[in-house]
């Protein structure tokens, strides 16, 4: 039993365990795709998740099989948090049928309809009302599923923000928002973007509860997120909850990060999630420092396995073009 | 004369309207500190200051709104939408407001906005970052949308748009950022909106388009000038209202026409043009009016495959002229 510090009752030492190398794996797919990007071997553009791998695994954590989540452009963590394949997701990098939408979407719009995933979202702040209706359909037809709606700082200045939430707090829907606040929207610092301290403080708008984390300490991250994924399911409404976090990559992969300094990436990389999830397994005696190179391995392993994965698959035929329109 | 890239154009154009006319002031996502994603407005935050260069949040309703009120005011604003997929929560305030200001207030307010925004694919950028949207915008009385191809038309029209008293779209096409270069003379100097312009005199078949297609469709009637088919391309630069007058002569001209767009054929602006050709060049059609256009699928995909089948090049516009040649 863990001494130190308190868990959500699901979460077990070897659920723990599980969460450290899928953090791992969140982080080295994030890390190999950069490198791919950066070597012109896929195209397009791609947000990484590298240093917010904490709110992803923490928030999915607590659910269960049966509950929802909507995603965001920086979305690969939250799918490898629900449960997707990363074999599938790189071979959506690549444009390979194998991948989640057969090629068609790429980064941004991997979803997965057997995890409950609902889907990344190439639009800022498209995703929060659709997590609504998610949880309006749990309420109509009695399911008692919860659905997680992740967003960004940036996102929470859309007006979909607004009026979705009020929405989800007048009819007491089943939905937790998870502000996953990186402290900027592309170039644009949340301090000179928005006008209260947290966008926590937003939930009083709409009379319901906002809680700050934070957002690199995955123990954190469970624990306020299972209180408002228990309180959403027991039918008494939605919750705000704003992880404090930060991303270590730029926006996409064309970002000089001139709005902001190199000392700062600093100390946020010594709040490394990970490693601090390290330390406490090994703390605890749950894991040896050799389990945990291991499993770190392991995961970089997955990574690699599914680089070969998608490079064997195969690239849509021309007809698929005009499949998936209509039903 | 200097030659400069099409991107080049549109910052040029900014500078030298924000130097002319203190009224002239930018705003929009990264507008500032970064000089815009593919930096349209790169230098302007050092040149003239944040007080005339907004960072905006991620709020494009807002944007377009906000823009709307100041122009009624006196303001000279510039809206850059990120990427024109950006603009769909803003439709509301554009085409409620913006186009309709004028007639409803018995011509009393005027609205000299201009929004900019970055349309097309052929970058990679998948469902969200590759749309043509014009067609939206283009039954809407009131507004205006301007859609130029060369860097020369990128500066005078979109200075022309600056000056207008109402309402601009001015949609650029990404791919020609970099990719098209051109001569545009340093002195100051406007081109004319709703005028179409003659790119290439012919004398066989008559091919009307506008943005990056118009290049196309210029490598496709040099190669073909070899096999002895003289091509006229008109260029519409303008796409709502369009140039009836313009249109009616290209295609009078040599009685073969064809229209081209990125946009998917139904509802696009060809659609109209071929109208305006059918209600007035009856009997000096010699073919069929033949369109050229995007594929009737919801979005551009990812799959490098697939968007090369979705994107025109200057082989497809070359098979469709030669088709019409022989018909």
């Amino acid at each position: 039993m863990i001494k130190t510090v308190k868990l959500p009752p699901q979460i077990t030492e070897e659920k723990l365990v599980n969460l450290f190398k899928e953090m791992w794996l969140i982080r080295f797919f994030d890390e190999k795709v950069d490198e791919f990007f950066a070597k012109g071997m896929i195209h397009g553009t791609t947000h990484l998740c590298v240093g917010q791998e904490a709110s992803a695994s923490g928030a999915c954590a607590v659910l269960e099989d049966r509950d929802k989540i909507t995603s965001t452009h920086r979305g690969h963590g939250h799918c490898i948090a629900k449960g997707a394949e990363v074999n599938r997701m790189m071979a959506e990098l690549f444009g390979r049928t194998t991948g989640y939408c057969k090629g068609k979407g790429g980064s941004m719009h991997i979803a997965d309809v057997d995890k409950g995933n609902l889907g990344a979202n190439g639009i800022v702040g498209g995703g929060i009302p659709l997590a609504v209706g998610a949880g309006l359909t749990s309420k109509m037809k009695e399911e008692g599923y919860v659905v997680l709606c992740f967003f960004g700082d940036g996102a929470s200045n859309e007006g979909s923000f607004h009026e979705a939430i009020n929405l989800a707090s007048i009819w007491d829907l089943p939905v937790v928002f998870i502000c996953e606040n990186n402290q900027y929207g592309m170039s644009g610092p949340v301090k000179e973007m928005v006008n209260v301290e947290n966008i926590a403080d937003r939930a009083a708008a709409y009379g319901i509860p906002g809680k700050v984390v934070d957002g690199n300490d995955i123990i954190d991250v469970m624990n306020e997120v299972n209180e408002a994924v228990e309180r959403a399911r027991n039918g008494k409404g939605p919750s705000i909850i704003e992880a404090k976090t930060y991303r270590w990559k730029g926006h996409s992969k064309s970002d000089a990060k001139k709005y902001r300094t190199r000392e700062e990436e600093k100390e946020w990389r010594e709040k490394d999630p990970i490693g601090r999830l390290r330390k406490l397994l090994i703390d605890e005696g749950i894991l040896t420092e050799e389990k945990a190179d291991q499993l770190k391995q392991e995961a970089k392993k997955e990574v690699e396995d599914s680089v070969e994965f998608a490079k064997k698959s195969p690239e849509p035929s021309i007809d698929t073009l005009m499949e998936d329109i209509y039903a | 004369m200097p030659v400069m890239n099409y991107i080049q154009a549109v910052t040029q154009a900014l500078k030298e309207e924000m130097t002319r006319d203190e009224k002239v002031f930018v705003l929009g996502e990264d507008v500032g500190v970064r000089g815009g994603v593919f930096r349209a407005t790169d230098g302007l935050y050092e040149q003239f200051g944040e007080a005339r260069v907004l960072d905006t949040p991620l709020a494009e309703s807002a944007i377009a709104g906000v823009g709307i009120g100041a122009a009624m005011y006196g303001m000279r604003p510039v809206a850059e939408m990120q990427f024109v997929d950006f603009i769909l929560p803003a439709v509301n305030q554009i085409i409620s407001e913006a186009a309709k200001i004028r007639y409803r207030s018995n011509n009393d307010w005027s609205c000299p906005i201009t929004i900019r925004a970055p349309y097309g694919g052929g970058v990679h950028g998948a469902l969200y970052h590759s749309q043509s949207l014009e067609s939206i915008f283009a039954n809407q009385p009131g507004l205006k949308i301007v859609m130029p191809s060369t860097p020369y038309d990128v500066k005078g029209l979109l200075k022309a748009a600056i000056r207008d008293d109402d309402p601009v779209l001015f949609f650029e096409h990404k791919r020609a950022y970099r990719l098209i270069k051109g001569e545009v003379p340093t002195e100051d100097y406007t081109l004319p909106i709703g005028k179409a312009d003659i790119k290439r005199e012919g004398s066989d078949i008559t091919v009307i388009t506008y943005g990056l297609c118009v290049h196309f469709a210029l490598q496709a009637a040099e190669k073909l000038e070899a096999e002895g088919i003289s091509t006229h391309v008109l260029d519409l630069r303008t796409v709502y209202p369009l140039d009836e007058e313009a249109i009616i002569e290209a295609a009078s001209k040599t009685g073969k026409v064809l229209l081209i767009t990125e946009d998917n054929k139904e509802g696009s602006i060809i659609g109209q043009v071929s109208a305006i050709i059918a209600e007035n060049c009856l009997f000096d059609l010699d073919a069929p009016i033949k369109r050229l256009a995007g594929p009737e699928v919801p979005s551009m995909p990812y799959a490098p495959t697939l968007e090369k089948e979705f994107m025109l090049n200057p082989d497809k516009v070359e098979r469709a002229i030669r088709e019409l040649a022989e018909f």
